[in-house]
């Protein structure tokens, strides 16, 4: 199986705060890896560096051969490549919901409005968002934007997708409706890295778990292994306190 | 009630007082007043013209100035240098002086091909003051965009420019349309200052009007047209900041 994402090393400060000390972990394509953790364990932190929203202090990150850390690599032809989808949605208010997917594709990739929003209308019309495409944002509810989100990321093609805790500020009865467009995106094989705190949906969709604590990797294992009979005493501890909040 | 009780008060006062009946002559003199108007109107039209003109420069320039100062990176510290001396310089020195300082002094140098009408040196001057100004209303503005757009417009691969041009100046502009309205209210009353080196706006024509008469009320014609160029702008940017204040109590409740 071939490589898609190699992280190697891969540190992170903000002021005297070591966010991410020394992360390697490698993605395989068609590869669905979750990292669980506790907030503050540098999960959305690693995400944004991958997209290299955030510069590295030290590491270096390969993407299916081409190192992206690189100096002289142009980070907006990087990024084209990776998409990702935020907490917050992160939708732009002052477009409509076609103009939001339709954005990247015209401005990054220079598609032409028609060829544009044909991609975009064939996307939305699968995720059940066909007749949206001319609403606002603050018109749709907190699932309906989250969708929407993902689908401006899918509408620039991207060979890898970072998701950042896309259901932690949803209502509880919308998070099924995304998780549920995350499960079809994982069964046609797009790779994903995925920061979440559904520990219910990465024992379903993800091929490999990796538990993060205070800037490391600490243990990584198939789902069953990390949710089953976890080794480290901090990953222990970690899933018992999300049993007993009832989140697993 | 209370306030037209004050007014009520206010102008008893006023009419009572020792010299009202001189005052009533030199100022409010109904044949002045009629003798003076249509030249002062037609003055008038110049302050309106500065005016528009000097607010299309002023939006552009004033964006340009914002830009530059929010420039990221070491390498482009000289020009968000000069974007911040720049806005120091011109928010500092009183409108007055510009306008004295480039109306006068660049036509006297007789540079080749430099204009010389004070017209157009009153209209820089303007531009130059109250690009200052407005340029500080777009980087509020600016700033008041949360990162995490910009943040979403780079993850979709667009450039620094792309991502300013498309998400977050369109947000920016629409948040300060009523501070941008009232500083161009400011303006129009300043275009009165080109007055100052000779053009004959509405300012300089009620002087001249004055200066034949030996009456005052050609001013006050001046300033009633000001109230009325000035007052309908002041109750739209009233109505925006209404309008946008019922937006934001609806957007809470839904």
């Amino acid at each position: 199986m071939s490589t898609a994402l190699q992280i190697e090393g891969l540190r992170k400060s903000f002021g005297k705060l070591e966010v991410l000390r020394g992360i390697d972990l490698t993605l395989a394509e068609h590869e669905v890896v979750c990292l669980i953790g506790a907030s503050g364990s540098g999960k959305s932190t690693l995400l944004r560096c991958v997209n290299l929203l955030e510069p590295l202090d030290a590491g270096r990150i390969v993407l299916r051969g081409e190192e992206i850390t690189a100096g002289g690599v142009d980070v907006n032809v990087v990024r084209r490549g990776i998409g990702i989808v935020f907490q917050s949605f992160n939708l732009f208010p002052h477009m409509s919901v076609v103009a939001n997917v339709t954005l990247g594709p015209r401005k990054a990739l220079g598609l032409s409005k028609s060829e544009a929003e044909a991609r975009g209308d064939e996307l939305l019309e699968r995720f059940g968002l066909a007749e949206k495409r001319d609403e606002y944002p603050d018109r749709l509810s907190g699932g309906q934007q989250q969708r929407v989100a993902i689908v401006r990321a899918l509408a620039m093609q991207p060979g890898l997708l970072l998701l950042d805790e896309v259901t932690s500020a949803l209502d509880p009865e919308l998070v099924a409706e995304v998780l549920e467009v995350i499960r079809e995106l994982a069964g046609e094989g797009m790779t994903m890295l995925i920061a979440t705190h559904e520990m219910g949906f990465a024992r379903d969709v993800a091929h490999r778990v990796c538990f993060l604590d205070a800037g490391v990797i600490l243990e990584e294992g198939s789902p069953s292994q990390i949710f089953g009979e976890p080794k480290e005493p901090r990953t222990q501890q970690f899933l018992e306190r999300i049993v007993r909040a009832g989140r697993l | 009630m209370s306030t037209a009780v004050l007014f009520a008060i206010v102008a008893v006062a006023v009419v009572s007082s020792a010299g009202w009946d001189e005052v009533k002559q030199a100022f409010f003199s109904r044949q002045e007043f009629e003798e003076a108007f249509p030249d002062i109107l037609s003055a008038f039209w110049t302050n309106v013209q500065i005016f528009l003109v000097a607010e299309v420069f002023i939006l552009v320039f004033a964006l340009a100035i914002a830009v530059l100062r929010g420039l990221p990176g070491p390498v482009f510290f000289p020009l968000r240098a000069l974007a911040v001396v720049y806005v120091d310089l011109f928010r500092g020195v009183p409108t007055i002086l510009v306008i004295y300082i480039l109306g006068f002094g660049v036509p006297a140098l007789q540079l080749p091909g430099v204009p010389i009408e004070p017209l157009f040196w009153g209209v820089v001057s303007l531009v130059l003051v109250y690009s200052a100004y407005v340029a500080e209303v777009y980087r509020a503005g600016i700033d008041s965009v949360h990162p995490s757009q910009s943040a979403a417009a780079r993850s979709l691969g667009l450039t620094h420019g792309q991502t300013l041009r498309f998400v977050v100046i369109p947000q920016a502009v629409r948040r300060v349309i009523p501070p941008l309205l009232n500083d161009f209210i400011g303006l129009q009353k300043d275009t009165a200052l080109v007055g100052l080196l000779g053009v004959v706006e509405a300012f300089r024509q009620s002087q001249i009007e004055v200066a034949a008469s030996f009456n005052f009320t050609p001013y006050i014609v001046t300033a009633i047209l000001f109230i009325a160029l000035t007052i309908p702008l002041a109750r739209f940017t009233d109505w925006l900041i209404a309008r946008d204040k019922r937006r934001q109590q609806a957007g809470r409740l839904a």
